[in-house]
């Protein structure tokens, strides 16, 4: 087999979790204005706060236009084009337990093989499952609350803790912040949030599955979490969607907010329909992740790979405020096809001797195309700051690309930074010798993408580690050659 | 155990094996000799199943298989390895994790049983002692960062761990220094038994001095023109190769 088909052929393999699931939606005719946003605001039944909120978010969005600085190229979006709100039949008798669930949602799920069952008994993770927008199961709600930690869709919070929800949604990513976070404020549809109090650590690793799935519906989740003093949550977010012809627009926003000597451990691993062969049909993935370390000591760890969607554009960011406060961003991105990634991360230092670790990986085969972008700044007042940052490139074939963009700023003389970056690529030779050693193609492939990979697979919980590694196997299945 | 009959092979327009035959039994070691460009890092190549050559006429079959139709894994599972001339570096892949999942594989391809990790480790430590090895090589990623010497150590080292049929060494003295070259040789001489057979391509007598052939042959324009003991390398490292071109293919 000549390199060049074997590329082929491993860029080909189709995706897997593509279906679609058959559930009467109440959605919304297209369109976007005023009226809209009340009415997802009066659906939800929320107080006036927040419909106040949306509305604003709303204005100020018309004020703002898209940013067009990333290395992604895609058709303009007609948002009113979109339909903004999509909810499963019967919003008002949210099911209560697992029995009450729309059986083709639950077989939806067998499909993915995330049987909620199992996992619930297997994995001993809480699930938070959201379909479309409205949260559908919620499950281990009641030993997490024996300690005191929330773990709800954010619908219910708004009602159940609007003190909780006023004081801290849109604190770390204002409304203001950019087009996409705009967006969601007016729009967002559900999503997830977790509060810790003070000095409990989160029993369990949390879990929120994502999925897209009403035609031609944006999809805005909305997370946000919070770790008072002392407490430790870990929070794993996995998604898969079905295939589709449409692109389908998700602009999520995820707030994380830690206090004192806490610590927020955030996983994803996300695969989206990446769209055909030809791009066309892919998930657009605008994503803000941000995370304020305001306390002393607070530590925030963002683990993510990517493998899906056709357009990615996210940083999952740090503030670190806190003296002494850690961020940490590690991550694997890959793109085939003709998939287009822009990410990376943003450490904002400024408290005293804040440290942050940078590690990403890339890996780039078929015609995908993939720019790491980072910001690491220092401020004036962060004294003794450390940063390290590592990029790595992996490509696959000879027609793909992979670029590097870090930003440094720094405003202090006792900070100290490392940056350090590599390409290279899956040779022939490293192919041959790894079949001489009987190894099949396949194997050879995922063992020297996974090598590349093994710091980042390190930081996730086993359980998605193991995920991942057979996600990443199969999204490069016949890539090489 | 090996039979190559008549063996031609191209790369892009030019004939580099022209009618090669050779005839390898179990337990025999066979050295290949001869200038720079004759053809003999091709033979290695061809028989393994590397990409970029095409065989073009003649046959090789190796354990009663038609090994030119098999994919270079196949190859492997059936008992064939070759030592690299220049040992290929896999970052990030762990020596310990790469030797397990190629040795598993194997195994896997014969219907033996996998090892699982804690007999594998017993294994591979066994391997490390007759051979002399440092354990520091188990941690390390595949030939990263390796010297040159440590690299031909670690391409025997596996060879001691797949335990081949057959084990072809590419110009494996290529590039190492007296003492290096000493310890491959011991290596592959605490390998040697009677039902593994090597070949041995190199372009130096000096190898042959360490390891103690059974034949030698003279590979030139792309096929054997002589064959004999261990004597005839002796007598190339006195007349040199030069004589091939006076006395032509007709020797």
């Amino acid at each position: 087999m000549t390199s060049t088909t074997a590329v082929n052929d491993l860029v080909k393999s189709e995706y897997e979790h593509g279906f679609t699931t058959e559930i009467a939606s109440d959605t919304f005719p297209p369109g976007l204005d005023e009226t809209v946003v009340r009415a997802i605001s009066q659906r939800k039944g929320e107080p006036e706060f927040m419909t106040a909120w949306r509305l604003k978010a709303y204005r100020h969005w018309l004020t703002m236009t898209e940013p067009n600085w990333a290395a992604i190229d895609y058709p303009k979006i007609d948002f009113q084009a979109i339909s903004y709100f999509s909810a499963p039949k019967r919003p008002e008798d949210a099911p209560k337990s697992l029995d009450e669930i729309d059986p083709i949602l639950l077989e939806t799920y067998q499909k993915l093989g995330i049987p909620l069952e199992e996992q619930k008994v297997l994995a001993g993770i809480a699930v938070d499952a959201v379909f479309d927008s409205v949260s559908v199961a919620t499950t281990f709600r009641k030993s997490l609350a024996e300690v005191g930690v929330i773990f709800c869709s954010i619908s219910e919070a708004v009602h159940d803790y609007p003190d909780l929800i006023q004081k801290y949604l849109g604190s770390v990513v204002p409304y203001t912040d950019n087009f996409y976070a705009g967006l969601n404020a007016a729009v967002f549809s559900d999503g997830t949030f977790v509060y810790v109090p003070k000095g409990v650590r989160c029993p369990m690793e949390l879990s929120t599955y994502f999925r897209i799935n009403a035609r031609n519906t944006g999809q805005f989740e909305r997370t946000l979490i919070v770790a008072e003093a002392g407490a430790y949550v870990s929070y794993l977010e996995g998604c898969t969607a079905p295939q589709r012809d449409e692109n389908q627009l998700h602009a999520a926003v995820v707030e994380l907010i830690v206090l004192d000597d806490a610590e927020v451990k955030y996983s994803t691993v996300q695969n989206w329909y990446p769209g055909d062969a030809q791009g066309k049909g892919g998930i657009y993935n605008f994503v803000t992740k941000r995370g304020d370390c305001r306390g002393a000591r607070a530590k925030i760890s963002w683990t993510q790979v990517e493998t899906g969607s056709a357009i990615t554009w996210k940083y999952p960011s740090c503030l670190l405020r806190g003296e002494g406060s850690v961020g940490e961003f590690y991550s694997v991105a890959v793109t085939k096809g003709r998939q287009q990634a822009d990410t990376g991360t943003k450490m904002i230092h400024i408290g005293k001797n804040t440290r942050s670790t940078i590690v990403s990986k890339g890996i780039s085969a078929g015609e995908g195309q993939q720019t790491y972008r980072g910001l690491v700044r220092i401020g004036q007042r962060a004294e003794g700051a450390r940063n390290h940052t590592q990029c790595d490139s992996l490509l696959i074939g000879d027609r793909c690309t992979a670029n590097t963009v870090p930003y440094i700023e720094v405003r202090t003389p006792t900070a100290n930074m490392e940056h350090e970056a590599t390409t290279s690529k899956i040779s022939d030779d490293q192919l041959f010798y790894c079949r001489s050693r009987g190894l099949t193609e396949e194997d050879a492939v995922s063992m020297i993408v996974n090598g590349f990979c093994k710091e980042v697979f390190n930081e996730l919980p086993m359980e998605f580690a193991v995920e991942a590694q057979k996600l990443l196997s199969i999204s490069l299945e016949g890539a090489v050659g | 155990m090996l039979v190559v009959n008549g063996l031609r092979a191209t790369v892009g327009e030019k004939e580099i094996l022209q009618g090669l035959n050779l005839t390898v039994n179990p337990g025999e070691i066979h050295a290949i000799m001869g200038p720079n460009g004759s053809g003999k890092s091709t033979l290695a190549h061809v028989l393994s199943g590397r990409d970029g050559y095409t065989v073009t006429g003649g046959s090789a079959t190796f354990a009663g298989q038609d090994l030119l139709a098999l994919e270079p894994e196949q190859r492997a599972h059936l008992g064939l390895f070759l030592a690299f001339q220049y040992p290929v570096e896999l970052p990030g892949v762990n020596n310990t994790y790469f030797l397990k999942a190629a040795l598993n594989s194997i195994r896997k391809a014969r219907g033996e049983a996998e090892l699982d990790a804690v007999s594998f480790l017993r294994f591979i430590k066994e391997k490390l002692k007759i051979l002399h090895l440092d354990e520091s090589l188990l941690k390390r990623a595949v030939n990263a960062g390796f010297s040159g010497g440590e690299k031909k150590r670690n391409e025997i080292f596996q060879m001691a761990l797949l335990e081949p049929k057959l084990a072809i060494l590419d110009e494996t003295d290529s590039g190492l220094d007296i003492d290096a070259l000493r310890v491959v040789a011991d290596g592959v001489n605490a390998l040697r038994s009677p039902e593994r057979s090597m070949i041995v391509v190199t372009h130096y007598q000096r190898l042959l001095d360490y390891i103690q052939p059974d034949f030698v042959h003279v590979l030139a324009k792309g096929q054997i023109i002589r064959s004999g003991g261990k004597e005839l390398a002796l007598e190339l490292e006195t007349t040199g190769y030069g004589w091939i071109d006076a006395e032509g293919l007709a020797a």
